[in-house]
């Protein structure tokens, strides 16, 4: 089995699912000969030509505005928005338009569409390039949000989500791109969309994450195992839209303490919404209080605090230990 | 019931100075010797200073940047326009015009470096900082421009973009904005050609940026943007007509970017080498230098002193910028608000104490 990093693994599912069903459109900016700004979509314009692989205008509300119009006329478009920070002047057609077909028609117009982008810090970037603002699109009814966390779940997650019914917001973490390489089967898979992913198994807390995140936490239950201090389940939540509460729910029913953890600045963040479903499946349950590691409510810094602000194992760590002595 | 034509127009492009320092005398801007050496100058200071900052963010010091070397010409030819009450509302690729508009060279050096203490402006100038959204702040400069003309200023607003921008739709809506409300702005755009590797003709059908004024109703003009003294005649001319009343003006300087996009792009992957090369050879500060020698205002020891003044400059610059001490944690915090609220303030505490080992 070939070893890929995210990069790679994505590239490879967008090939194959362009190679199977021709109606896989990719479009966005710098997507054709230069293959992206990540070569995410390295090799394509070369294998579809430009009619598949369309390098577009610099116009976000344009590519999803397109998008969706070539999705309710047949096809099934991946849009590219270069940076996540970006992705805000299309965030009125995602909102207003992408997410609501389906229902005002009730069910004779849809969006299957995908749109992708890398988000999230750690890569020592620009103003606007670090951003993890999965919440507010995990908070629009009607959008599916997607994100992998290693090369094997992003190519079996894109592959879901292009074949999905539905718009599906694709968040693929910068940070991750090319940090890790790992075994991904040559052949297609899918893995479902909705079902979060038990990383490791423990008894005495839950640790819970996606995207580049579940590293961290996977890394602090892996010293904390070492150093004898306490077993604790991992879980890659993967789509908090829709979420698995029930996964999650059953894990801390099981450990008794839970901790999420995710760079999104902290109120409003996706781990609150978690919380709350802890709160209200599982508190009797509760051995100490649900607690959130998360980015300050602060614009993210850039590459000189930046590591003040993104959650790091040794922190992760310590919010354990916290947590297991309460 | 004829058939009438109710509009009809043309855009039109000016050129003062061709590739050998051959200017035409009759459009050429009123410029002094010594504003004509101060141009130059500055232009060389920029390129210096672009080309150290390639060789810092080689080593490791200094974060993905835009370069500007080519561009000269066109964003420094605009911002020499400005008067000290105008306000310059920029992209990302016109340091020459930061330098020019007054940020340290320091300054500049540390925001690239991933220090956002960098991004300020000694007190009184009057620019915003770079936007790296594209296409998104040309409606600052629109209301900018309002407020101006609120206030009874004769000042005008110059804000700068590529042509990849005026594919946004916000700067539709900036250029209808500044129109509608006659605003004095001064819409200037580097057409450098190349929005990372989508060249123009994929970018627009428009033979010109300039004509997209036209539909807003208001005038467009092409200028040779490698030619510093077509952008500063065209630049000050409409300057002086928004500062007059007469409302907003495009301008499009039509460039080249010879470098990368940026630093982590390689542009190898989507263009020819030789039609780079055709663009070097319309540089902007060589082609100013042929025309300073031609009428005695530069000779080779002239050039020589100007380039290793700059190049003093840089280095005192580095050394300084080198020398600066990282953020403290506090600054994380320390302008979100006016005032720190209270959420903030715990998250900030609570930070401040785990660093000391507290907790
Ligand atoms: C809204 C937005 N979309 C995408 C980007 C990524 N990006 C940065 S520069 C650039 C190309 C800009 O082209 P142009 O406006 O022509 O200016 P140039 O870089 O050529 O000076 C792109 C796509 C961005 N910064 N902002």
């Amino acid at each position: 089995m070939a070893r890929l990093n995210m990069v790679e693994a994505i590239d490879q599912a967008l090939r194959q699912e362009m190679d199977r069903d021709d109606t896989v459109i990719v479009l966005g900016e710098d997507v054709g000969k230069d293959g992206g700004v990540f070569r995410v979509t390295d090799g394509l314009y070369e294998r579809f030509g430009e009619d598949r692989v369309m390098d577009t205008p610099l116009a976000e509300s344009g590519i999803v505005g397109f998008a969706i119009g070539m999705a309710i006329g047949g096809f099934k478009p991946v849009a590219e928005i270069q940076f996540s920070g970006f992705v805000y002047p299309a965030y009125d057609q995602i909102l207003s338009h992408a997410a609501r077909f389906r229902t005002r028609s009730r069910g004779q117009r849809t969006v299957p569409m995908v749109v992708r982008m890398p988000y999230g810090g750690g890569i020592r970037a620009l103003e606007h390039h670090s951003e993890s603002m999965e919440a507010v699109f995990a908070h629009i009814p009607g959008l599916k949000v997607v994100i992998p966390s290693d090369p094997y779940e992003a190519k079996g997650l894109l592959t879901a989500a292009i074949r999905d019914p539905d718009p599906v917001v694709f968040f693929e973490p910068a940070r991750v791109y090319r940090a890790i390489k790992m075994e991904v089967p040559e052949e297609q898979y899918t893995l479902p969309i909705g079902e979060a992913r038990v990383v490791r198994e423990g008894t005495d807390l839950t640790l819970i994450a996606w995207g580049a995140h579940v590293r961290t936490i996977k890394e602090a239950a892996e010293r904390l195992a070492g150093d004898k201090r306490c077993d604790v389940e991992v879980i890659d939540v993967r789509t908090i839209s829709p979420f698995d509460a029930a996964t999650v729910v059953a894990s801390v029913k099981k450990t008794g303490r839970a901790i999420i953890v995710h760079e999104a600045p902290q109120s409003g963040g996706f781990g609150a919404e978690i919380s709350a479903q802890i709160m209200e499946r599982a508190v009797l349950h509760l051995e100490a209080p649900v607690k959130r590691i998360a980015g300050f409510d602060t614009i993210p810094p850039l590459s000189k605090l930046e590591d003040l602000y993104q959650p790091s194992v040794d922190l992760v760590v310590d919010e354990v230990i916290a947590t297991m002595e309460f | 019931m004829p058939v009438t034509t109710l509009v009809s127009y043309s855009v039109q492009r000016v050129e003062v100075m061709d590739v050998e320092g051959e200017v035409d005398a009759s459009l050429m801007p009123e410029l002094s010797s010594e504003r004509i050496a101060a141009l130059y100058e500055v232009m060389v200071l920029t390129r210096v200073f672009d080309e150290r900052m390639l060789k810092l963010q080689r080593q490791g010091r200094l974060g993905t940047f835009a370069r500007v070397a080519g561009q000269e010409g066109a964003h420094v030819g605009a911002a020499f326009a400005l008067r000290d009450e105008d306000w310059m509302v920029p992209a990302f690729r016109e340091a020459g015009a930061f330098l020019l508009r007054g940020m340290k060279m320091e300054h500049f050096l540390q925001y690239w470096g991933g220090d956002e203490r960098g991004n300020v402006f000694p007190e009184g100038v009057r620019m915003l900082p770079a936007s790296i959204p594209v296409g998104t702040h040309m409606l600052h400069a629109a209301g900018l421009g309002w407020a101006m003309k609120k206030k009874g200023e004769r000042s005008a607003v110059l804000t700068v973009f590529g042509e990849g921008a005026t594919s946004e739709g916000d700067f539709s809506e900036a250029m209808n904005f500044a129109a509608v409300y006659q605003c004095p702005v001064v819409f200037f755009c580097q057409n450098n050609q190349w929005a990372i590797s989508v060249p123009y003709h994929k970018q627009s059908q428009a033979c010109t940026v300039a004509q997209k004024a036209l539909g807003y109703g208001m005038p467009g003009t092409q200028v040779d943007g490698n030619d510093v003294f077509a952008v500063y005649r065209a630049v000050s001319e409409a300057l002086e007509n928004a500062r007059n009343g007469s409302g907003p003006a495009l301008i499009e300087a039509h460039t080249y970017r010879v470098t990368d996009h940026t630093t982590a792009d390689d542009a190898r992957r989507y263009r020819e080498d030789a039609e780079v090369e055709e663009w070097r050879e319309r540089d902007p500060i060589e082609r100013l230098g042929r025309y300073m020698k031609k009428n005695g205002l530069l000779d080779d020891a002239g050039e020589t002193a100007v380039h290793e003044e700059a190049v003093g400059k840089v280095a005192e610059a580095v050394a300084v910028f080198e020398a600066m001490e990282p953020p403290p944690a506090e600054e994380l915090f320390a302008h979100v608000f006016a005032e720190i609220t209270p959420p903030l303030a715990e998250q900030r505490d609570r930070l401040l104490r785990r660093l000391e080992g507290g907790e």
